[in-house]
């Protein structure tokens, strides 16, 4: 997987501290296209912070993030998500009260054209614009759930975890972003659930050909079933690289999780 | 109209068009309107105003109300024509009664205003404490360049709009620096500084205020009473009714759009979760900025008409408690509905006129209404409902 082939994502000392808190120490990290890389570690080790970093969330304390050979260290967030990066929250962060298809349209933002004349004067174009859209969520939603893409209008608010999961991934998706940030996707959900989800994002990854994935995870099971590789998280700095089953047989990986001496 | 778009395509099919419920909603509102009106004595109105009030409560208890406003969201612009038409049949039958057409009038114009306060609070959730401000930015700038330019007059209406943008953009820094409660306080610290500024300048009257000329439409002069034939005579304010109607049309249509595009998404995303909004691109400020922008606009252009209606303004006609009733009236009517706010607007400004003696305990009605609906019915009366980007919009 690695090869020659440059890294699409590279984060190179990258430090993040809250105060006297050291979230990030340090973090020397790649990323390859193509990859489905597991970002895990105990709860505090800095998988989120990483995230928010990378996306713009966070001004970076020290570090340099370069994202397909482009220096996107501490750039905002609209132009990080401009670039190609799109995320989704351990907390799903959707629009409650809106419909489906307009939290997938919030994340299709750069493709959309926001021209007051366009959208208030120009209705027949805005129109085209609006239809061509609606086919491309509705095709998107039905690679998760084909009943789910028939109900494109149902508010956010009232459709069960899982569901909103998926809608969550779709906003992401939506713009076909280079790289995907999952932030904990099984939070939350059954073990059930949680099974389907991820045939779900197997499914996407496999349409989707240059499509790279980053995902935080707390089910094991899950990490070993999706990911080809592994980052594992301490504190803020990186204890292990490797498949799942290379880590998972890591001493100091083993430690920080099970705190044995 | 180009609302509409062709009937046959994928995001409009054509379901129910019945024309009835319209039809129904406007007449029956109407000849309310006229009877509430007409009616003089107290007992009497107090008991017209708790009949609707019970018939609409026991009418949502039943769903009969949920069926009507189903019925109505793919005949809006029906609708809308003959609410248009509900209020000319208000104003010929009421074409004597100076003190009627004046609460027409400017009902009317509160519409107007709440629409822009809407676009700000209800759609992007940047709560304007100064609304009545801006009213008074749109009625002072009527005022000055009446007094001392020979502007049309439409272009007058227009500057007030321009002025209470301009003189808003002045407020968005500590606005946009500032965020949920605290973006409030700046404007509830406009509106103080701005009633006091007017008071201390004397170029603009001070605490006496300003006489402000009547509205002239290319040498129509709307001062005057309009006569027809020999013996049908309407009082002047029908002219700023007819006006205020035409200036209410354009808005409202205005905010059906903006909310029925992008942008409005684009709103709402603000109002819902900043951060996520940024993480998709959104640029806040920017989203921030054209909605307290074209809020103000509107509520300056409502002002500056009002203005030149009540042809004399003073500091005591934009006071804090003035906004505080906008305020109410956005939140009575369901955050982010333009029906609900008309509803909301008349309820406000009919009542207190028709019920003399609750007069002198309005603010008192007002909170006590406010604090009700944010207990039990916190989306307002007419809650807003989902986006449909086009009338009769589907996915399928």
């Amino acid at each position: 997987m690695s090869g020659d082939a440059a890294p699409l994502l590279t984060a190179r000392c990258l430090s993040k501290l809250f105060g006297g808190v050291v979230a990030l120490d340090s973090l020397d990290l790649d990323v390859f296209g193509d990859d489905i890389l597991g970002l895990i570690g105990p709860n505090g080790s800095g998988k989120t912070t990483f995230f928010n970093v990378v996306t713009g969330i966070y001004p970076a304390s020290e570090g340099e993030i370069r994202f397909d050979g482009r220096d996107i260290t501490n750039l905002s967030t609209q132009a990080i998500y401009r670039s190609g990066i799109a995320r989704t929250f351990q907390r799903s962060r959707l629009s409650l009260p809106l419909s489906i298809f307009d939290n997938i349209m919030i994340g299709n933002h750069k493709r959309l054209n926001h021209g007051l004349w366009f959208n208030l004067v120009r209705r027949r174009a805005f129109q085209a614009e609006l239809e061509e859209n609606v086919a491309t969520a509705r095709e998107l939603v039905r690679i998760f759930d084909a009943p789910l893409s028939e109900r494109l209008l149902d508010p956010v608010g009232g459709i069960p975890m899982i569901d909103r999961r998926r809608v969550e991934i779709c906003r992401s998706l939506i713009s076909k972003p280079r790289l995907l940030l999952l932030d904990e996707p099984s939070a939350g959900m059954t073990g059930e659930e949680t099974r389907l989800l991820m045939d779900d994002i197997l499914e996407v990854k496999s349409r989707f050909r240059d499509l790279t994935i980053i995902i935080v995870e707390h089910e094991m099971g899950v990490i070993e079933r999706i990911t080809n590789r592994c980052v594992v998280l301490n504190f803020g700095q990186k204890i292990a690289e490797g498949t799942y089953r290379e880590v998972a047989a890591d001493r100091q990986v083993q430690e920080a999780y099970l705190g044995m001496e | 109209m180009s609302e509409r778009g062709p009937a046959n395509t994928a995001a409009t099919v054509p379901h129910t068009r019945n024309p009835l419920p319209a039809l129904a909603v406007a007449a029956l509102a109407t000849a309310f309107l006229i009877t509430l009106l007409l009616v003089e004595s107290q007992v009497g109105i107090a008991a017209l105003i708790a009949g609707a009030a019970i018939a609409t409560i026991a009418a949502a208890r039943q769903g009969l109300l949920t069926r009507i406003t189903a019925g109505l969201a793919t005949r809006e612009d029906l609708l809308g024509a003959l609410c248009v038409a509900g209020v000319l049949v208000v104003t010929v039958f009421f074409h004597e009664d100076h003190f009627v057409l004046l609460m027409v009038a400017t009902l009317i114009l509160f519409v107007v205003a709440t629409l822009g306060l809407n676009i700000q609070f209800g759609y992007t959730g940047l709560i304007n404490f100064a609304g009545s401000s801006f009213l008074g930015v749109g009625s002072y700038t009527a005022a000055v360049l009446t007094m001392h330019t020979a502007l049309p007059h439409l272009l007058v209406l227009l500057m007030g709009g321009v002025m209470a943008a301009a003189i808003g953009s002045l407020l968005l820094l500590p606005v946009l620096r500032t965020r949920g409660h605290y973006s409030a306080v700046v404007t509830i610290a406009f509106a103080l500084l701005f009633k006091t500024f007017l008071e201390v300048n004397d170029i603009l009257g001070g605490p006496q205020g300003l006489a402000v000329a009547g509205m002239d439409l290319f040498g129509w002069s709307f001062n005057d009473n309009i006569v027809i034939g020999d013996d049908f005579e309407l009082s002047f304010y029908a002219n700023y009714v007819l006006l205020s109607l035409a200036i209410l049309v354009v808005a409202f249509i205005f905010v059906r759009r903006l909310d029925r595009s992008w942008i409005g998404l684009n709103l709402d995303a603000v109002r819902l979760d900043e951060t996520a909004a940024a993480c998709f691109g959104l640029n806040i400020l920017r989203w921030k900025i054209t909605a307290f922008t074209l809020g103000n606009f509107l509520i300056g252009v409502a002002g500056a008409l009002y203005g030149m209606m009540l042809g004399f303004i003073a500091p005591a006609n934009f006071t804090f408690g003035d906004s505080l009733i906008l305020v109410s009236i956005v939140l009575l009517g369901g955050l982010g509905n333009a029906w609900g706010l008309v509803v909301a607007t008349a309820i406000v400004v009919i009542i207190p006129e028709k019920l003399q003696a609750i007069q002198e305990y309005r603010f008192l009605l007002y909170a006590s209404m406010v604090i009700l609906i944010l207990l039990f019915r916190p989306q307002g009366l007419i809650p807003r409902p989902l986006r449909t980007y086009f009338p009769g919009f589907r996915t399928r």
